[in-house]
C-alpha cells in the first residue's frame, strides 16, 4: 500500500538522494565541508538560480519552455541598480516597478504564445533577445550598488548557531518555493496548470479557463526571474546587462533533475530547489577540491541531466502517459473538433499535436 | 507577363531576397559608403564584404541545422559542438605542436561524434529533439574547458590561421569553406535520394512509413552532419580569434543559425526545406548588424532590433495572425 | 403515454466545404433509454454529436432540449446545459488522481486551499452510484481504460446531466470490462437518465439498446425499436441494401472452391496478433482480386496492416510466391512485391506540401535504396506516366498535391504503388471521398490490374464496389474472417446473413 502511494514520489526521492549523496561525498573528502553553513550558503549562493528554477517549473509543469529567464534576470538586475543608483528611486518602489515589469513581460509572452499559436520556444526566444538588448540599452557597463537598503539586505541575515545563518536572499529563495509548492498543490490554479500538462484538448473539454491559466504560469515565470535578478543584485552588489549568460539552461536543467517531466503534468517544485541546490553543491565541492576545473560543473550537471531524461523516459513509459503529450515546444494547441470518435470527420484531418519530433 | 511575375513571387527565396534586398537599399540611400569596395594589398574590404564574412559561420550551421528542422526536429547543442571542436584544435596546436591536417581532421571527427550522439539519443532513444540536444548544450563548454585545461589558449599557427582570417582571390577564404561544404551537400542532395527523404519525414513521418522509409536513418543521418557543420565553424571562428575560448566562442550562435533557418523560409515543423534560403536569412541577420553598426547606433541595439525580427516572423508565420491582418483589410482573401 | 422526448432534433444540417455531413436529420431521445446511433464511414454520427455539443455551428434545423431551444457554444456549455460526453479518448488528465479528474475545476475548497478530505469524501460518493470502488488518490493512468471510462461518466453525473452520449465507449473494453459498462448503463437507465449510444458494434446494440437510429450518408435512414428489428434487418440497412426475402440463400461457410493452380502470390497460415485480429488463413493468386467485406471494426484495416508489415503478428506463417518471409516492416514487405495504399490518405498516404511527381515515385526510390537516385527527367517520365495511365487531373506533375481533389490524391497513392510494380497491391477503401467519376475509374483499373496479372486484396465498405470487382470474397466481423464467398455465392443478401449470423454473444429478437 505505502509503495503505491510514493510511485510518483519516485523521481522527487531520487533527486533527494542525489543531494544528499554529493554531499555526503563532500563531507567525507573535506570535514569543513559538512557544516550547516555550507548548507545555508548553497541557498544564499545559489538564490537567484532557485528562484529562476521555481517560475521555470511552473512552465515545464504546463508543457512549455521560457528560454527568456537569464536575460531577464540580467534586465530587471540592470533596472534596479539604475533605478536606485542611477534614478535615486526610493528602493521598495524600485523593487515593486521590477517586479510588475516582469510580470508583464511574461504575461505579453505568454499572450503570443497562446492566442498566436506560436511555438513557446521561439518566442521566449525573442523574449530572450529583447531583454538582453534592453539590458544593454539602459547601461552598457556593470552599474555598482551603493544604496543603503540594498548593502543592506545583502548581510542581512537570520543566524544559525555560531557560524551558519539565513541570508534575505536564502529566505526569500525558502519562501518562494513554499508559496510555489502551496500554490501547485493545494489551489485549483495550480491542479490547472498539472493538468494543462497532463493534455490540453481535456482541459479546453473538461471547462477549465485554458487562456487564463497559461497565461498566469507565464507571467509568474517572468515574476520570478525578475524577482532572481534583484536577488542577483543583492548578491553582487551590482547591477550588470552581461550577466547570467545561459542561466536559462541552469534553470531547465535544475527542474529536469528535480524530478519534472520536460513533457509537462509530473513533477514537484521543491525537486527544482534540489535541483539547484544540486549544481550549487557540485561547484562547492569543486571549488572546495581546488585542483579540478571549474568546467568540471557543467560536465557534472550535464551527464546527470542525460542520466534523469533517460530514467524519465523509463518512468513516463511506465506511466501510460498515452502516447507523447502534446508539448508546446512547436505545436499550437489543439481544437476542439479533434475530440471525439474516431469514426471519420469530413472536414477534420489535422493531426493532434506530439511535440517536437 | 503576369504569369511569369506570380511565379517569381511564389518562388520560396522570394521574400528572403525581398527583404535583403530592402536593407542593402536602405543602406544604399542612407548611408553613404556602404557599397565601396576597395582593393587593398590584393584583399577586397568594405561593408559588404564584411556582412559576408561575418555571416559565413552562422551559414555554415545553418547549413545543417536547415536539414534538421526539415525533419521537425532542432538542434540547440551546435554552439556547443562548435566549443569542443575549436578546444581540440587549439590543444592540438599549443600542446602537441601538430600539423595542419590533423588539427583539422580530428576536431571534425569529435564534432561528428557529437552529432551522432545527439542522434542515437533521439532515434534510439526516442528522446525529443529538443531535451536531447539541451544535454550537449549544457555539457559542451565544459567539455570544451576541460579539454584546454581551464584557460583560454592563444596561439599562432599561419596555416590554420589563413582558415579564419585569410584572403583567397581577393575574398575571406571562410567563404569559401562555407561555400565548399554548401556545394558537397548539394552534390550529395543531387545524386542520392537524401533531400526527398528529408522531406517527406518531415511532411509527415507517418506516411513516409507507410511508403517503407526508415524515419530514424534519415534522423540519424541530419543529426549526425549537423554535428560535422558545426566542427567546421568552429574551425573558422578559432582560426578568426587565433584563439580557443570555449566558454565563450559561438555563444548563441544557434540562435543565430535556427532564426536565419526561419527566415529563409523552412517551417519549423519540417517538410520542404530551403537551403539557400537559409543562407540569405543568414545575410540578412549580419547585413542587419552591419547596419546597425555602421549607422553609429550602439551595438547594445542589435539584440532589441534581432528580437523585433524574430517577433515579425513569428507573427507572420502564425496562421492566427494573417487571419487577424486579413480581416482589417476589406475585400482581400486569406491566404 | 408517451412521454416529450428529453432532446429533439429536427432536420438538422452540416456542411463543410466540399462535404454534406448532415442533411435534415431528425433524433429523438427520451428518459429512461438507451438509444443507439449507428451508421458506417461518413454516416454523419461524429458530426451529429458535434454539432449537438457546440463544436460546430450548425446551418439549418433545431435542436430541443427538455422543450426548449438548445445552443451550446462549446462541449463544455453543453455539459453545464446538462448534456455530457464522454469520448472515446476519454478527454481527461492523466496525470491527476481519480478525485481531481472527478472533481478538476470544482474542487471543494477550506479557506481558498482544496480540501483534500472533502475531495476524497466526494468523490468517493460518485464512484458509489456508479458502482465503483477505487482508490481516488491513485493517478487516472494507473486504471484501465474502463475504469477511466466510468471516472468520465462519474464526471458528467456530477453536472448532474440529463443526456449522457458515450461515444465508441467500447472500443478498447474486454468483453467483462463490456458488462460492467452495460451494467451501469441499465443503472443510470434506471434512474431515468437519457443515455446516447454511439457505436458500430450490432450486438453490443442488442445487448443494451432500447431504440436504434440509423445514419447513412449523412441521412437519416430510420429510428426503429431494437426489439423489433432483426440483425439481418438492421446490417441492411446500415448498408444501404434492400433485403429480400431470401430464405433459402443459404449462408457461406467454410472454404470457397478454389480452382486457380500454381503458387499463390501470398499465402498466409493461422496469422493473427491479440486485441488486434484472430487466426486467419488468406490465399490470393495472380490475377486474382480478392474483396474483405464486413461492417466497420470489422478487421479489415488490421489484416491489411498484418500483411503489411504495420503490426507485427504474433503467431502464423507468410510465404509470398512460395517463398516464407517475415514481414517484419513495410520496407520487407515492400520490397517482397507488395503495396499497401492505406485507408487513411490525408495522414497515411499523402505528404501534402511535397509535389505529385514526388509523392508518386517515393515508394519506388525507397525500394531502390539511398544509393541508387532516380534522376529528375526519369522522375518525370514515370509521373507522366501515370498521371497519363490513371488520368490523374493536374496542371502539372510538379504542383503540391495538397492542391489536388481528393479523388486525383488517391489516384496518386494508386500511381505510388503501382510504380513499384507489386506483385500483390493491397487497396484500403480506396474510393472513400471521392467523387462518382473517380470512384468509377478506380473500380475499372483495379479490374484492368487483374487482368494483367497482379494479384489485388480490395478492401471496401461498399458491397457494390465489392461485388463488381472481386473475384472472391472474404467476409469479417469482430476482428475475425467469418466466411469465404466464392464466385457463385457472391451476393449482397448472403454477404448480410453471414455478417448477421456469425457467431457471437447477442441478443437476437425473436
Amino acid at each position: 500500500m505505502k509503495l503505491r502511494v510514493s510511485r510518483r514520489y519516485v523521481p522527487l526521492l531520487a533527486t533527494l538522494l542525489v543531494f544528499v549523496a554529493i554531499f555526503c561525498l563532500g563531507g567525507l573528502q573535506y570535514r569543513a565541508f559538512f557544516s550547516l553553513r555550507v548548507f545555508t550558503n548553497l541557498f544564499t549562493d545559489n538564490a537567484f538560480l532557485g528562484l529562476c528554477a521555481v517560475g521555470m517549473t511552473f512552465v515545464i509543469l504546463s508543457g512549455g519552455i521560457d528560454l527568456s529567464v537569464g536575460a531577464m534576470v540580467a534586465f530587471s538586475s540592470t533596472l534596479i541598480a539604475s533605478l536606485t543608483q542611477l534614478a535615486h528611486f526610493p528602493p521598495f518602489p524600485a523593487i515593486a516597478l521590477v517586479l510588475a515589469i516582469g510580470l508583464l513581460f511574461g504575461l505579453a509572452q505568454g499572450a503570443v504564445i497562446h492566442f498566436y499559436k506560436a511555438p513557446a520556444f521561439i518566442v521566449t526566444l525573442a523574449g530572450m533577445f529583447l531583454l538582453r538588448g534592453l539590458g544593454f540599452v539602459t547601461s552598457l557597463d556593470a552599474i555598482p550598488v551603493e544604496d543603503p537598503f540594498m548593502v543592506k539586505l545583502s548581510t542581512l541575515a537570520i543566524p544559525l548557531g555560531e557560524k551558519a545563518s539565513l541570508s534575505f536572499s536564502a529566505c526569500v529563495l525558502i519562501l518562494a518555493v513554499v508559496a510555489a509548492a502551496v500554490v501547485l498543490g493545494f489551489t485549483k490554479f495550480g491542479r490547472n496548470v498539472y493538468a494543462i500538462g497532463g493534455s490540453e484538448l481535456s482541459v479546453l473539454l473538461m471547462g477549465i479557463p485554458l487562456a487564463r491559466t497559461k497565461l498566469a504560469i507565464y507571467a509568474l515565470s517572468g515574476f520570478f526571474s525578475a524577482a532572481a535578478g534583484i536577488v542577483f543584485t543583492i548578491y553582487t552588489l551590482s547591477g550588470s546587462a552581461a550577466a547570467a549568460m545561459g542561466l536559462e539552461l541552469d534553470a531547465i536543467a535544475a527542474v529536469v533533475i528535480g524530478g519534472t517531466l520536460l513533457s509537462g503534468g509530473f513533477g514537484f517544485v521543491a525537486g527544482s530547489l534540489i535541483g539547484a541546490l544540486i549544481q550549487g553543491v557540485i561547484q562547492t565541492l569543486i571549488s572546495f577540491q581546488g585542483t579540478l576545473d571549474v568546467s568540471w560543473t557543467k560536465i557534472f550537471v550535464g551527464g546527470l541531466l542525460l542520466a534523469f531524461i533517460l530514467l524519465q523516459r523509463v518512468f513516463s513509459q511506465g506511466m501510460k502517459k498515452g502516447g507523447a503529450a502534446a508539448s508546446q515546444y512547436a505545436r499550437p494547441a489543439p481544437s476542439l473538433s479533434q475530440a471525439g470518435s474516431r469514426a471519420g470527420d469530413p472536414a477534420v484531418g489535422s493531426t493532434a499535436g506530439s511535440g517536437k519530433r | 507577363m503576369i504569369p511569369r511575375l506570380r511565379r517569381l513571387t511564389s518562388s520560396p527565396l522570394t521574400w528572403p531576397l525581398v527583404t535583403l534586398a530592402a536593407i542593402l537599399l536602405f543602406n544604399l540611400l542612407f548611408t553613404p559608403g556602404f557599397f565601396r569596395v576597395e582593393l587593398k594589398d590584393g584583399h577586397l574590404f568594405g561593408s559588404l564584404v564584411d556582412i559576408v564574412k561575418n555571416a559565413a559561420p552562422v551559414m555554415i550551421i545553418a547549413t545543417g541545422m536547415t536539414l534538421v528542422i526539415a525533419t521537425g526536429g532542432i538542434d540547440i547543442s551546435v554552439g556547443a559542438v562548435v566549443a569542443i571542436a575549436g578546444a581540440i584544435a587549439g590543444v592540438l596546436v599549443t600542446r602537441y605542436h601538430a600539423p595542419l591536417l590533423p588539427v583539422l581532421v580530428l576536431p571534425l571527427i569529435a564534432a561528428t561524434l557529437c552529432g551522432a550522439f545527439n542522434a542515437l539519443l533521439i532515434t534510439g532513444f526516442g528522446i525529443q529533439p529538443i531535451i536531447a540536444t539541451l544535454i550537449l548544450m549544457v555539457m559542451g563548454r565544459g567539455l570544451g574547458q576541460l579539454i584546454i585545461g581551464g584557460r583560454v589558449l592563444w596561439f599562432r599557427m599561419a596555416s590554420f590561421e589563413y582558415l579564419g582570417t585569410g584572403y583567397l582571390l581577393g575574398l575571406p577564404v571562410r567563404i569559401f569553406v562555407a561555400a565548399a561544404l554548401l556545394a558537397l551537400l548539394a552534390l550529395v542532395l543531387r545524386t542520392t535520394p537524401l533531400g526527398l527523404f528529408i522531406q517527406a519525414t518531415g511532411g509527415s513521418a507517418k506516411a513516409s512509413r507507410y511508403s517503407g522509409l526508415s524515419v530514424g536513418l534519415v534522423k540519424f543521418v541530419v543529426y549526425t552532419f549537423s554535428g560535422l557543420c558545426a566542427g567546421v565553424a568552429g574551425l573558422v571562428l578559432t582560426a578568426n580569434i587565433h584563439g580557443s575560448d570555449a566558454a565563450l566562442v559561438g555563444m548563441y550562435i544557434e540562435l543565430d543559425a535556427i532564426l536565419a533557418v526561419v527566415i529563409g523560409g523552412t517551417s519549423m515543423s519540417g517538410g520542404k526545406f530551403n537551403l539557400l534560403g537559409s543562407l540569405v536569412g543568414a545575410l540578412i541577420i549580419q547585413s542587419l548588424t552591419t547596419t546597425i553598426f555602421t549607422k553609429g547606433v550602439p551595438v547594445q541595439f542589435t539584440l532589441v532590433v534581432k528580437a523585433a525580427v524574430v517577433v515579425i516572423v513569428i507573427l507572420l508565420q502564425s496562421g492566427e495572425f494573417r487571419r487577424q491582418l486579413a480581416a482589417l483589410v476589406p475585400g482581400r482573401a486569406t491566404r | 403515454m408517451p412521454e416529450a422526448p428529453i432532446l429533439e432534433i429536427r432536420h438538422l444540417s452540416k456542411g463543410f466545404p466540399g462535404v454534406r455531413a448532415l442533411a435534415g436529420v431528425d433524433f429523438r431521445l427520451r428518459r429512461g433509454e438507451i438509444h443507439a446511433l449507428m451508421g458506417e464511414n461518413g454516416a454523419g454520427k461524429s458530426t451529429l454529436i458535434k454539432v449537438l455539443t457546440g463544436v460546430y455551428p450548425r446551418d439549418g434545423g433545431e435542436i430541443l432540449f427538455e422543450g426548449r431551444p438548445f445552443a451550446a457554444g462549446s462541449p463544455h456549455e453543453a455539459q453545464e446545459q446538462g448534456i455530457s460526453t464522454v469520448y472515446q479518448e476519454v478527454n481527461l488528465v492523466q496525470n491527476l488522481s481519480v478525485a481531481e479528474n472527478l472533481l478538476l475545476g470544482r474542487q471543494p475548497t477550506r479557506a481558498g486551499l482544496i480540501d483534500g478530505r472533502e475531495m476524497k469524501r466526494r468523490a468517493e460518493t460518485i464512484l458509489e452510484r456508479l458502482n465503483l470502488r477505487v482508490d481516488v488518490n491513485q493517478l487516472l493512468g494507473d486504471y484501465s481504460i474502463a475504469v477511466q471510462q466510468m471516472v468520465a461518466i462519474g464526471r458528467a453525473l456530477e453536472f448532474e446531466s440529463k443526456v449522457l452520449i458515450l461515444d465508441e465507449p467500447t472500443s478498447s473494453l474486454d468483453a467483462e470490462e463490456v458488462e460492467q459498462l452495460f451494467k451501469l448503463m441499465r443503472k443510470l437507465k434506471a434512474e431515468g437518465h437519457a443515455i446516447l449510444f454511439v457505436t458500430h458494434f450490432v450486438d453490443q446494440v442488442y445487448a443494451v439498446s432500447d431504440r436504434i437510429t440509423v445514419l447513412r450518408n449523412g441521412e437519416l435512414v430510420g429510428e426503429f425499436e431494437t426489439a423489433r428489428l432483426p440483425k439481418v434487418e438492421l446490417i441492411s440497412k446500415l448498408l444501404g441494401k434492400a433485403l429480400h426475402d431470401l430464405e433459402s440463400v443459404a449462408t457461406a461457410k467454410g472454404e470457397a472452391a478454389d480452382e486457380r493452380a500454381g503458387e499463390p502470390v501470398l499465402r498466409v497460415q493461422g496469422l493473427g496478433k491479440a486485441g488486434v485480429l484472430e487466426r486467419f488463413d488468406l490465399e490470393i493468386h495472380a490475377g486474382e482480386v480478392l474483396g474483405l467485406a464486413g461492417l466497420l471494426g470489422s478487421g479489415r484495416t488490421e489484416l491489411a496492416s498484418l500483411i503489411f508489415g504495420i503490426e507485427k503478428p504474433d503467431e502464423g506463417e507468410v510465404a509470398v510466391q512460395g517463398e516464407k518471409v517475415r514481414l517484419s516492416s513495410p520496407l520487407r514487405a515492400l520490397q517482397s512485391g507488395i503495396g499497401l495504399c492505406p485507408e487513411d490518405r490525408k495522414s497515411e498516404g499523402i505528404i501534402e506540401d511535397l509535389s505529385l511527381r514526388e509523392n508518386i515515385i517515393l515508394a519506388l526510390q525507397v525500394k531502390q535504396g539511398w544509393f541508387r537516385n532516380i534522376p529528375r527527367a526519369r522522375q518525370e517520365e514515370i509521373a507522366e506516366r501515370y498521371i497519363k495511365l490513371l488520368d490523374i487531373r493536374t496542371p502539372s506533375a510538379d504542383q503540391a498535391i495538397k492542391n489536388l481533389s481528393g479523388g486525383n490524391q488517391q489516384k496518386a497513392i494508386v500511381a505510388r504503388w503501382l510504380a513499384t510494380q507489386p506483385s500483390l497491391l493491397i487497396l484500403d477503401e480506396p474510393t472513400r471521398g471521392i467523387d462518382v467519376g473517380a470512384k468509377a475509374e478506380i473500380q475499372k483499373l483495379i479490374l484492368s490490374l487483374s487482368d494483367k496479372g497482379m494479384a489485388v486484396l480490395f478492401i471496401s465498405s461498399e458491397l457494390d464496389e465489392v461485388l463488381r470487382c472481386a473475384d472472391r470474397i472474404a467476409v469479417l466481423r469482430d476482428k475475425a474472417i467469418v466466411g469465404n464467398l466464392g464466385a457463385d455465392q457472391m451476393d449482397e443478401q448472403v454477404i448480410m446473413r453471414t455478417i448477421a449470423h456469425a457467431d457471437k454473444v447477442g441478443a437476437e429478437p425473436r
